[in-house]
């Protein structure tokens, strides 16, 4: 569509980006989210076999939430080759800003009846902290939420990938970035409730926090969410800049000798990646009820690797149901057999590694392409390297014409 | 008076075991009415008996020396002692009367006590009294500390007595007398010392405490001058925290530094592979506690070969079976190996459980040496600073002396050169990959002195010790080595200047900000390496 000369409106270029199954599906998605889910919960008496319990409608909330902060991990490591490991970050940081706001929302409900949230009073503060201000006002908030982890992701991203930092030292150099905001917030004199974080929140927007209607309005949101989310991430895949993105992954250098610039390419995806994240972290706090700096943890970030992994790389839907597998498996192996999650977690991070390179995704495309291809392909996937094997949707024909590349070397080194 | 307390305690452990005779002629006057006359009786004791008086007089100012009948005894609870003998006498005779003592005859026995320690043929029973005085003396001893000065010929047990006449004669009325102790008291290195002089500066109400304007002088410089000796001790201190830090960190980053730095490969386990070695330390200390009960200080030598190859066996499962399949794709390497770590971990915690294990110090790994007057460095750190010297050099040894050493280097410089003239580079990752394994092992023992040794405990040292690696330059020992020294002692000392968590944080973004300026690290390799 880029190569049309004449220029395509934008809503039409948009609608192109899906076919006729894809979008009967994110329709009828957004049909059960938006009409479905409402009506079997609050309608439905709990006695009615369809009808939908809080604990599911917090679970699939939540769920949901990571979906988009797995679709936001595939745009930049699927698309982008670019292995963050300090996404948590980003989703830690939407979540404690929009935190601020539920926290001024309790007002004087507190344990302490006081203006102060709890935290402050207990360290025997007098008046908010500057970042504070404002808090009270739910579109600043809400500003604030795409702004922040936008500029923080931006002025790292950018100092980043202009020194050429890629690969592995990338992933390590976020990990210690997200490892040390976890120290800092830990600390009660950052004044976000150091490990205790935010919690006993009451309110949003002055309605109750907990009742059935503001649940469902939420999971709503967030299915809402994660469709602009789907779409936007496919329309930017699919658009020239998608392409320049994944020729970027495949082959930097080249793309260098072309004469693209790489940097603003990368930091546009990534700045972009960091602030879906930030969403989908404001989105689910007022869910769960708690944001604390253990969302930071190095090993939070590293599963959301997992759930794209699992699901498939570079599919964006594959993302979604990654995060849904490996979501549901731990709320069910947490419950049924806590002490098997681990190595239930561990053995799919070595198995989708070393088996399903392309994710469940991946393996239902080669189980429909044929038995035979499948078991040839498993014969040579350890020998190819996965930034060189297709990616599918309509990139694989010139992902594969790069194989001459010597990524694997390079990456070595 | 607390010094003289010690004084006489000392007295108690120094003079035990004296057998010899006291004449009881000396010590009947002891019994004597009136303090004057006890005095004088305490005074022909020293003259008559000297060394052999100290029982005696150590038992008079406790309050247990009694008269049973004409004899001078010394009670001790249900047993009384012939204080002319110093022998138990069976059966106890009936006391008849105790000698009491009031506060003049106690500071007496005091200072009389004290003196005899000075004056003691024995050098170290001078030493320690001379020690104890220096760390705060009162004017009440100045008389007696003359007399030391004069006779005592060692200079430094003289140096000792200094100081203690100058903290003595800090109350004198002569305001020249008050001077030379300032200044004196300024060549010390005692915190104590300091807080002696500190009120002469002050201020009491409107006038000064010290009514000499030369004498506040001098002590406002003398305080200075023990300021910067403690501030020295304590950087010294410092750098050895860090450099012991270092040393840890250097164990855990040598093992990363053969299997990321050399060969590539990003090893999320690592922190479990020094769990390996930590547990086999553990284990190792079970094992001696139940079979040879009798060795139980050495069960750490033992440790190290076990607690090497624990954690080489773990690491070459890992190559074989995980690894290999991914050499060339770093990032699933790094998600493969964070999958076998979390797999570790669950296991440490189905088999030994999710509590921390106790791992004791042996014996001679604990205590510390003095090497300033507050300046302690504990054993066990010094051990571990020499053990991770060990292994840097074992490690150096074998990649640049050994057959293995050459082939490893020989297939990192060039793997398809290395395999065609014949090194079989499979089983050279397999090797290598083993040997970081088994060094984290190392690491890991020599951790579980240090710290807590649990399932977790690996997962802190992930971050830490890649960002040694990462700060070093890939492929160089001699960079992980100043990587390890330079992050410890920086943490160390932005710890004492701002406190533990935000000089972690501190150190991070200084670290992400070099990486910026040098994205090969502190030593890169040069050439056609430098990656497409």
């Amino acid at each position: 569509m880029s190569s049309s000369p004449a220029r395509t409106p934008f809503i039409v270029r948009l609608g192109r980006s899906f076919d006729a199954r894809s979008w009967l599906l994110v329709g009828l998605f957004a049909a059960f989210a938006l009409i479905a889910v409402p009506v079997m919960h609050l309608l439905l008496p709990p006695e009615n076999p369809l009808h939908l319990s809080t604990y599911f409608i917090t679970l699939t909330g939540k769920i949901l939430c990571y979906a988009i902060v797995a679709v936001a991990m595939d745009l930049i490591w699927g698309y982008g080759g670019i292995l963050s490991l300090g996404h948590g970050l980003f989703f830690a940081l939407g979540g404690y800003t929009f935190g601020m706001y539920l926290m001024r929302q309790i007002g004087r409900d507190g344990s302490y009846q006081s203006d102060l949230p709890d935290f402050m009073v207990f360290l025997d503060w007098q008046q908010l902290p500057w970042f504070w201000a404002g808090s009270e006002h739910f579109l600043w908030v809400v500003l604030l939420v795409l702004v922040v982890p936008a500029l923080i992701a931006f002025i790292f991203g950018y100092f980043a990938f202009r020194s050429r930092i890629k690969g592995v030292y990338f992933s390590i150099i976020t990990q210690a970035l997200t490892y040390a905001a976890m120290l800092l917030f830990f600390r009660n004199e950052t004044g976000f409730g150091g490990n205790n974080g935010f919690t006993d929140f009451k309110r949003i927007l002055g309605y109750s926090i907990t009742a059935p209607e503001t649940r469902v309005v939420l999971f709503a949101l967030s299915a809402l969410a994660l469709i602009g989310t789907l779409l936007l991430a496919r329309f930017l895949v699919t658009s020239k800049f998608g392409r320049i993105l994944t020729a970027i992954r495949d082959a930097e250098s080249r793309v260098m000798f072309i004469g693209y610039n790489p940097l603003w390419y990368k930091l546009f995806v990534w700045t972009l990646s960091a602030m879906l994240c930030a969403i989908a972290g404001a989105l689910y706090v007022p869910q769960v009820g708690i944001i604390n700096p253990s969302e930071m943890a190095v090993a939070n970030s590293i599963e959301i690797a997992i759930w794209v992994a699992v699901g498939g790389r570079g599919t964006l839907i594959g993302a979604v149901i990654g995060a849904f597998i490996v979501n549901l498996a731990k709320s069910w192996f947490t419950v049924s057999f806590p002490e098997y999650w681990l190595f239930f977690l561990g053995t799919l991070f070595i198995v989708s590694t070393l088996w399903l390179p392309q994710g469940v995704v991946g393996l239902y495309r080669r189980l429909r392409a044929g038995v035979g291809r499948e078991t040839a392909g498993d014969a040579s996937a350890a020998d190819v390297p996965r930034s060189l094997r297709g990616v599918t949707d309509g990139v694989d024909a010139r992902a594969v014409g790069g194989e001459s590349l010597p990524a694997a070397k390079g990456a070595r080194a | 008076m607390r010094t003289i307390g010690f004084l006489v305690f000392g007295c108690l452990l120094s003079v035990s075991g004296a057998h010899a005779a006291v004449d009881p002629a000396l010590l009947g006057p002891l019994a004597a009415d009136g303090n004057d006359a006890k005095i004088v009786a305490i005074a022909a004791l020293v003259e008559g008996a000297k060394g052999e008086a100290l029982p005696v007089l150590k038992a008079m100012a406790r309050g247990s020396l009694a008269l049973a009948g004409e004899r001078v005894v010394i009670v001790d609870g249900e047993r009384v002692i012939d204080a002319s003998t110093n022998v138990e006498m069976a059966p106890p005779p009936a006391v008849t009367e105790s000698i009491g003592i009031n506060n003049r005859l106690r500071r007496e026995l005091a200072s009389t006590l004290a003196s005899l320690r000075l004056f003691s043929d024995n050098r170290e029973v001078r030493w320690e009294a001379a020690q104890e005085l220096a760390s705060g003396a009162d004017a009440e001893l100045l008389p007696l500390l003359d007399r030391a000065l004069a006779s005592e010929t060692d200079p430094e047990i003289k140096a000792r007595l200094q100081m203690a006449y100058a903290q003595g004669s800090l109350g004198s009325d002569d305001a020249t007398v008050r001077l030379d102790a300032v200044r004196l008291l300024g060549e010390s290195s005692d915190a104590n010392v300091r807080q002696l002089l500190l009120p002469l500066t002050e201020k009491r109400g409107d006038s000064w405490a010290e009514p000499d304007s030369a004498v506040r002088a001098a002590a406002g410089t003398s305080i200075r001058a023990i300021d910067k000796r403690l501030a020295f001790a304590e950087n010294v201190g410092r750098a050895f925290t860090g450099v012991s830090l270092a040393s840890i960190l250097l164990l855990a980053a040598l093992g990363l530094a053969i299997t990321y730095g050399v060969m590539g490969v990003i090893n999320m386990a690592h922190g479990e592979l020094l769990m390996v070695g930590a547990y086999s330390a553990w284990a190792m200390q079970a094992v001696f506690q139940a079979y040879l009960p009798d060795f139980i200080d050495w069960y750490l030598l033992a440790a190290i070969p076990v607690g090497f190859l624990a954690a080489a066996l773990v690491g070459v499962l890992m190559e074989r079976v995980v690894i290999r399949h991914l050499y060339g794709r770093p990032l699933e390497t790094l998600l493969a190996t964070w999958g076998i770590s979390l797999f570790l971990i669950q296991v440490a915690r189905t088999v030994f459980g999710a509590q921390n294990v106790e791992v004791a110090n042996p014996v001679w790994m604990a205590g510390a040496i003095e090497v300033l007057p507050n300046l302690l460095l504990p054993w066990n750190r010094i051990i571990i600073i020499g053990f991770s010297v060990a292994v840097l050099a074992a490690m150096w040894a074998i990649l640049n002396l050994s057959r293995m050493g050459m082939f490893v280097r020989a297939v990192t410089q060039n793997r398809p050169m290395a395999g065609c003239v014949g090194v079989p580079t499979g089983r050279i990752d397999t090797m290598a990959f083993g040997l970081g394994a088994g060094i984290a092992g190392l690491g890991g023992v020599a951790l579980s002195q240090i710290a807590n040794v649990g399932p977790d405990m690996g997962q802190g040292y992930i971050v830490d010790s890649f960002m040694v690696v990462v700060l070093g330059g890939v492929g160089q020992l001699a960079g992980a080595v100043w990587a390890a020294l330079g992050l410890g002692v920086l943490t160390k000392f932005l710890e004492g200047w701002t406190g533990a968590v935000v000089a972690k944080i501190v150190v991070l973004v200084i670290i992400i900000i070099f990486i910026q300026k040098r994205p090969q690290g502190l030593f890169a390799l040069k050439g056609r390496f430098v990656e497409s």
